[in-house]
């Protein structure tokens, strides 16, 4: 069992920061929306609120590791350009989508959306991450600073979706591969 | 932005641990909203120039690996971050009102979004 130094970054990138971030959204949004319902009866013991405060510190890394791994690690190899007189363009992910009518508008469409949107969700986090950590218990008593903070994470969510979903269909037509082999498990 | 009255009243508890005083000002909160909007905008304005014209895209272009990408992004970072910073220093201490930050802070992240969106682009300059 391998798998090719690019393939890991791959996965580095899409499911070890970027699947992650996404899981973590349904916490988030739930105790968000729980401080929103509740209003000012929402009271966290110090131990809810350090929790929920890492929590949301994660999510924020979490989100900046994500983009900054896709577009700084994966999506130069995925824009590479091939010799001229390639043939055989695997290698080339980009040029391979473009290189035919039927998969080209998963680069026009999907990469040049995914490779923008995405930046939105660490923007997006790390204030709603701020913002909590600044109020705190405070926080169940400001309906306006909760409004901001639930609107900013659902929209990180929802562009980090269209990130995923393009990211999971742009590997499968045209996946990022290459590097050194990296030997997993050797079979008997 | 007016100054008002903050809508976090006094005597909140601090489950923290950490003594903090009876009312925080919005004015923190607001700069940090408010910034991550103009963040959001500045993202979508600098993708669709890219889009829209060759020589931004150059001008986008900080490294040649990742190409216009790296500039985009970096560049809507650190307006992000600056404006964060003025906004932080210019409300410290202060209430705004929350209602207007919000709304224009909401409507730049759309903003933003929209012009990240390929047809959307495409449409902006009649293509």
């Amino acid at each position: 069992m391998e798998i090719t130094f690019r393939d890991l970054m791959t996965v580095v990138h899409g499911m070890g920061f970027g699947a992650l971030f996404m899981l973590a959204f349904s916490g988030a949004i739930g105790v968000i929306y729980a401080t929103t319902v509740t209003g000012a009866r929402w009271q966290p013991g110090s131990r809810d609120s350090g929790m929920f405060r890492f929590y949301l510190v994660s999510m924020a890394a979490l989100a900046w590791l994500t983009v900054i791994s896709g577009s700084y690690v994966v999506y130069p190899w995925y824009r590479a350009v091939p010799p001229p007189g390639t043939t055989d363009l695997a290698g080339y992910p980009q040029r391979l989508l473009l290189s035919n009518p039927l998969t080209a508008g998963w680069h026009d469409l999907g990469m040049e959306w995914k490779e923008h949107v995405a930046w939105f969700a660490p923007i997006a986090m790390t204030m709603v991450a701020y913002v909590f950590i600044k109020y705190g218990p405070q926080l169940a008593r400001s309906r306006q600073l909760r409004s901001a903070v639930l609107a900013f994470t659902v929209v990180a969510f929802i562009a980090t979706g269209v990130a995923g979903a393009f990211g999971a269909f742009l590997n499968k037509y045209a996946p990022v591969r290459g590097g050194a082999d990296i030997v997993l498990l050797r079979g008997k | 932005m007016s100054t008002q009255q903050s809508d976090i009243p006094a005597g909140a508890g601090d489950a923290f641990g950490t003594a903090q005083p009876d009312v925080l000002p919005n004015g923190p909160g607001a700069a940090a909203i408010l910034a991550a909007g103009i963040g959001s905008l500045a993202l979508g304005i600098f993708a669709f120039a890219g889009d829209a014209s060759p020589a931004i895209l150059r001008a986008f272009n900080f490294w040649s690996a990742t190409g216009p990408l790296s500039g985009v992004t970096s560049t809507a970072v650190f307006v992000w971050l600056v404006a964060w910073y003025w906004l932080a220093r210019s409300w410290a201490g202060r209430s705004v009102s929350l209602v207007l930050v919000n709304v224009a802070a909401f409507a730049m992240l759309i903003a933003g979004l929209l012009l990240t969106f390929p047809p959307f682009m495409d449409l902006l300059q009649g293509k």
